[in-house]
């Protein structure tokens, strides 16, 4: 470990191995860095842009910003915080965001980054747009108005399912998710409940049918500890560990 | 006496007063009389001026969503919504029978709800009128008052309230807005420690219960005259029984009463409750008006809640409940108690009755077990029906093929109530303010009557877009020369045609 090169995040020295990423880097060590489409299953591709930094005199992703020796990585500056705020209260009023009657409530990554960041209020108007659900598939439901564009369905819907069941479409404020069927419902895919891309959406949109609140407050995932504080488990797995999947 | 003051008969020229909005209820409502030049009360009408549109938001929804979604009706007595649209979502499930563990955890929650409601109203909203006098100084007459004045009675009702509340929590995993129930059963049973802290408490809540059903007995005695007649009015009466007659607030069957007492019908179903009660709409209200079908509009109007429930059963299960439940009804002589302030005795009896259910759950193995959910046959159609603190609670729901609420009723204790909330409140009118100089403090005398039945409007308006409703076209004379109604499917009928006979 003491042999390993490091970066400066905060100004606190964080070892990384060759090819990781600051993101990378800085989970396996324990420091939070806020994201959304990041997960350490995927090729980041640093859309969202919650985790960008200030390094090397830029304002950069995180999540695909490779380590450096030496690198000093401003992360925690009231400056971003603001720009991240803004960004999760973008996201906010973009969709239709219930928390209160969500199913996934206390296990959403959108919900535990806005507590973390201590987004109060979206402070700007809503958008309310109209999007209805697709429930045609027996046993997966699809709620278009909680959906962040994360592409993280996208991803694992071609790269370990193979299946390419999902794509987001138009551009700017009308970009959307669609699914890979003529008719545009999810019953004429190919999709699983058993699949990777049903696991990994980070918000409410792929739900699997009729599980609905089973699981009690005060065992959701950040009813146990807050998403900062669960940074190490975002961390990419050792390789070997990978190869067991 | 029945007072008709529904419609004044000829309404121009006369002064128009509101009590708007009404305090110390749930929501928000006002009160409008209209008086001639002498003060005497021509009509006098409870409306409900806020909106909700539940009915209409839940449609698309995933039904698992509902016990959660729903509950946000209220926020005195979301467990009622909660566990209403669960036990309509049982059915959806196929689940005809919830193990011990889920059946018992879910009365446990209900009844801390019970518990926490009726202290809530009892000593927060309805004792400063009682312990003070309706026309005292209105500076006083709140639970700030009540501290000052009655500090012991104050803190066993801020108390028993946080006990109700705790339980609740144990079982919903909040104390408001929890998740406890779900389609079939629950998500969580009680931890053993959980319930000890309750049972620490448990002895003491049944104590200060039944200190609370004395106070408001000697406050029933000491006036006797007046706790009798203020806004007295007799209807029919409607409610659930347990299979045995006894008093049971979380399931049984649909017992009706006359106004004297004999039974309507009994242990009826609820799943097709559209055969015994339909509603109608009246062109002054945001609230339906419900009826038993086989008497009609104008005979088939009822209450619900605590006044009807403890003489509609034939016993209560608890000891101490059931001692006050006798004594109650001999005070009756032989014939159903509908003073409108009885209602406060009543509610005191089940506030007894709650913490008594609590203690002996609480010593109940099954609600620590971890045999939770249960599921068989689904079906398109639930119906779920609660005794709810103020009343009996329906909800109904139709689903599509893939799991989405295509359509949903709710009706709610307070709706049940509307005709029998118009006719205490005129009746006090009549008594109290006929031809009288108006204060505050007869004023009040009308904030009295409809806060004796607990009222939560904020419940009672739910409906949105294709609303019941009905149009009434005036003449420069204030004549009446037409009326149309608009049913729920959004169809204009002729004002006299009857409710649909099949069911929604």
């Amino acid at each position: 470990m003491s042999g390993r090169e490091s970066f400066l995040l905060d100004g606190t020295p964080v070892p990384f191995a060759p090819g990781e990423t600051v993101m990378q880097a800085a989970l396996a060590a324990g420091h939070y860095i806020p994201h959304l489409c990041y997960h350490r299953d995927f090729k980041p591709h640093g859309s969202c842009k919650v985790c960008t930094v200030r390094a090397g005199g830029q304002t950069v992703a995180s999540c695909t910003l490779p380590a450096q020796p030496g690198l000093e990585v401003e992360s925690a500056t009231p400056e971003l915080e603001d720009n991240r705020r803004t960004l999760v209260q973008m996201l906010f009023v973009e969709g239709n965001h219930f928390c209160p009657s969500c199913e996934k409530s206390g296990n959403c990554l959108l919900q535990a980054v806005a507590y973390e960041l201590g987004v109060l209020s979206a402070d700007l108007d809503h958008l309310f747009p109209s999007r209805p659900i697709d429930a045609s598939h027996p046993d997966l439901l699809l709620d278009f108005n909680r959906c962040i564009l994360c592409e993280l369905c996208v991803r694992a819907s071609a790269e370990v399912d193979g299946k390419g069941v999902f794509a987001l479409s138009g551009r700017g404020i009308g970009k959307h998710l669609i699914v890979n069927a003529e008719s545009g419902r999810l019953v004429d895919t190919a999709i699983a409940a058993t699949d990777k891309a049903v696991d990994v959406c980070p918000v409410g949109v792929i739900l699997r049918k009729r599980v609905g609140f089973a699981v009690p407050i005060g065992r959701r995932r950040f009813d146990v500890a807050p998403v900062s504080a669960q940074a190490k488990g975002d961390a990419p797995r050792p390789p070997r560990e990978k190869e067991r999947r | 006496m029945r007072v008709d003051l529904e419609t004044a008969a000829a309404p121009a020229g006369l002064r128009r007063v509101a009590i708007d909005p009404v305090s110390r209820v749930e929501g928000h409502g006002k009160v409008t009389i209209l008086l001639d030049a002498d003060d005497r009360v021509h009509q006098v009408r409870l409306h409900i001026v806020e909106f909700r549109g539940f009915e209409k938001f839940v449609q698309g929804r995933p039904f698992w969503e509902l016990p959660v979604m729903v509950q946000r009706l209220c926020g005195i007595c979301p467990v009622s919504h909660h566990l209403a649209a669960a036990k309509a979502l049982d059915v959806v499930v196929g689940a005809t029978r919830l193990t011990p563990t889920a059946e018992k955890v879910r009365r446990l929650m209900h009844y801390g709800q019970i518990l926490q409601s009726h202290a809530l109203h009892f000593f927060h909203l309805a004792s400063p009128d009682l312990l003070f006098g309706f026309d005292s100084p209105v500076e006083k007459r709140n639970i700030v008052g009540v501290a000052a004045e009655y500090p012991d009675v104050a803190r066993k009702g801020v108390l028993l309230r946080r006990f109700g509340q705790e339980v609740i929590r144990v079982t919903a995993g909040k104390r408001i807005h929890g998740t406890g129930a779900i389609p079939g059963g629950v998500n969580k049973s009680v931890a053993p420690e959980e319930r000890d802290a309750l049972l620490a408490d448990a002895y003491r809540m049944i104590g200060w219960s039944r200190e609370a059903v004395e106070l408001v007995k000697r406050l029933h005695f000491a006036n006797v005259g007046l706790y009798n007649s203020f806004g007295s009015f007799r209807s029919n009466m409607l409610s659930l029984v347990a299979p045995d007659g006894s008093l049971d607030l979380y399931h049984g069957g649909l017992r009706a009463r006359d106004e004297a007492g004999r039974i309507l019908f009994d242990h009826a179903g609820y799943q097709r409750y559209w055969d015994l009660i339909t509603e109608e709409v009246k062109p002054w209200s945001y609230m339906k008006f419900p009826f038993l079908r086989e008497l009609g509009a104008e005979q088939g109007w009822y209450k619900v809640g605590p006044l009807v429930r403890v003489q509609n059963c034939d016993q209560i299960p608890t000891p101490f409940a059931d001692a006050e439940r006798r004594e109650f009804v001999d005070f009756g002589g032989g014939q159903p108690i509908h003073a409108t302030l009885a209602y406060h005795w009543a509610r005191m009896i089940e506030m007894l009755f709650a913490a008594e259910e609590i203690k002996a759950l609480l010593h109940d193995d099954d609600i620590t077990g971890n045999d939770l959910v249960v599921t068989g046959t689904p079906q398109r159609r639930g119906v779920g029906v609660i005794e709810a603190p103020r009343g009996t609670l329906i909800h109904h729901y139709r689903l599509n093929a893939h799991d989405q609420v295509m359509r949903a009723n709710l009706i709610v204790s307070t709706t049940h109530n509307n005709q029998a909330l118009n006719h205490a409140i005129r009746q006090v009118a009549k008594r109290y303010l006929d031809g009288r100089r108006l204060t505050e403090g007869l004023l009040n005398h009308i904030e009295v009557a409809i806060r004796a039945f607990d009222p939560c409007l904020s419940c009672a308006t739910h409906a949105l877009g294709r609303m019941p409703l009905a149009v009434d076209l005036v003449d420069a004379a204030g004549d009446t020369i037409g009326r149309l109604r608009r049913d729920g499917d959004g169809g204009c009928v002729d004002a006299a045609a009857a409710g649909r006979k099949d069911g929604p």
